[in-house]
């Protein structure tokens, strides 16, 4: 918590082994706004429940 | 720590979806609802004739297929659809705060201003601006019934590219900043506006609303839209910036560096 109270950056080294967290953040963010079932798997299942959601988020849909 | 900063962004991120989700709701629904009654009375008076009125699954079973199907036949029903924006705003959220928190892990104290509270409402703000008004100014939101589905691909492709540009003008804007700093915001929004204004003018202009659509039903939908995001990112913005103020406040003292 020490690097919250001050104002130093965090070093890159720390921050390194989280990188992994950006292609997961957007794997998901892609099953909301664009997957038809091929990475979920589940046929356009997913796709038709997230589709208000993603109409309001601005994404093209159709 | 890098690990709190994460859980703190996936953590508001879910609450911020979540807000904006009620929002989205509220305001934006009925204009859902009314684009979807023009797309079946639409689609309706296209198969008058045809006796199998089972509209396809444009998504599933064919890219170029006519119609994206809102009809009771559907796989979803409109209240699920309803559910499911509480369900994909939150995940979204989710995604967008686990990003969101290790940016401001990796860029805190490198950019922007120093205290936590004015960061995260700097950095949501700088997000909001390149990730969403950016893209919206070209290729604004559509409602059911708008968009040529055989141009799905294109127009997506388009999306995502004002996206990125949006993102990596921002990379431009801390380049600019940094490199005049007596002019620090004037450079950095100078350099964020040049490749944005660039972008625009040449990325070719989606003109697909049918004639005939509702003006103001439209331009609801759009005020909708870009309010659902605002609130989202605002959320994140502020409540991102009182968690990590609070972590601060309540971190044990021996942890605090001097500077
Ligand atoms: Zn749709």
């Amino acid at each position: 918590m020490n690097e919250l109270a001050g104002s130093r950056p965090i070093p890159l080294s720390r921050l390194r082994p989280w990188l992994l967290a950006v292609p997961v953040s957007l794997l998901l963010a892609y099953l909301v706004t664009f997957d038809q079932g091929a990475v979920s798997q589940m046929g356009s299942y997913l796709h038709e429940l997230m589709h208000d959601g993603r109409h309001l988020l601005g994404v093209p849909c159709h | 720590m890098v690990r709190t900063l994460l859980v703190r962004g996936l953590l508001v991120g879910l609450a911020a979806g979540l807000l904006a989700a009620v929002f989205a709701f509220f305001v934006g629904e009925p204009q859902v609802d009314n684009a979807i009654a023009i797309e079946q009375a639409a689609s309706q008076t296209a198969e008058a004739g045809h006796d199998d009125g089972a509209a396809p699954h444009s998504h599933a079973e064919d890219e170029a297929a006519p119609a994206h199907s809102h009809g009771e036949d559907e796989l979803v029903s409109r209240p699920g659809q309803q559910a499911g924006l509480f369900l994909a705003l939150a995940l979204y959220g989710v995604s967008v705060g686990g990003i969101f928190g290790l940016a401001y892990a990796g860029l805190r104290g490198r950019v922007g201003p120093r205290s936590d509270r004015a960061f995260a409402a700097f950095l949501a703000g700088a997000a909001f601006v390149a990730a969403v008004l950016v893209p919206f100014l070209k290729y604004p939101a559509n409602p059911p019934a708008v968009g040529d589905p055989e141009t799905i691909g294109s127009r997506t492709t388009l999306y995502l590219v004002m996206v990125a540009i949006g993102l990596l003008s921002l990379g431009v804007a801390a380049a600019c900043a940094r490199q005049f700093p007596r002019y620090g915001p004037a450079a950095g929004t100078a350099g964020f506006l040049v490749p944005v204004i660039v972008a625009w003018a040449l990325l070719p202009t989606v003109d697909e609303v049918p004639g005939g659509f509702p003006a103001t039903l439209l331009w609801d939908f759009r005020v909708a839209s870009l309010g659902t995001q605002l609130v989202l990112w605002t959320s994140i913005g502020v409540l991102y910036g009182l968690v990590t103020r609070r972590g601060a406040a309540s971190a044990p003292m021996r942890d605090a560096v001097p500077s």
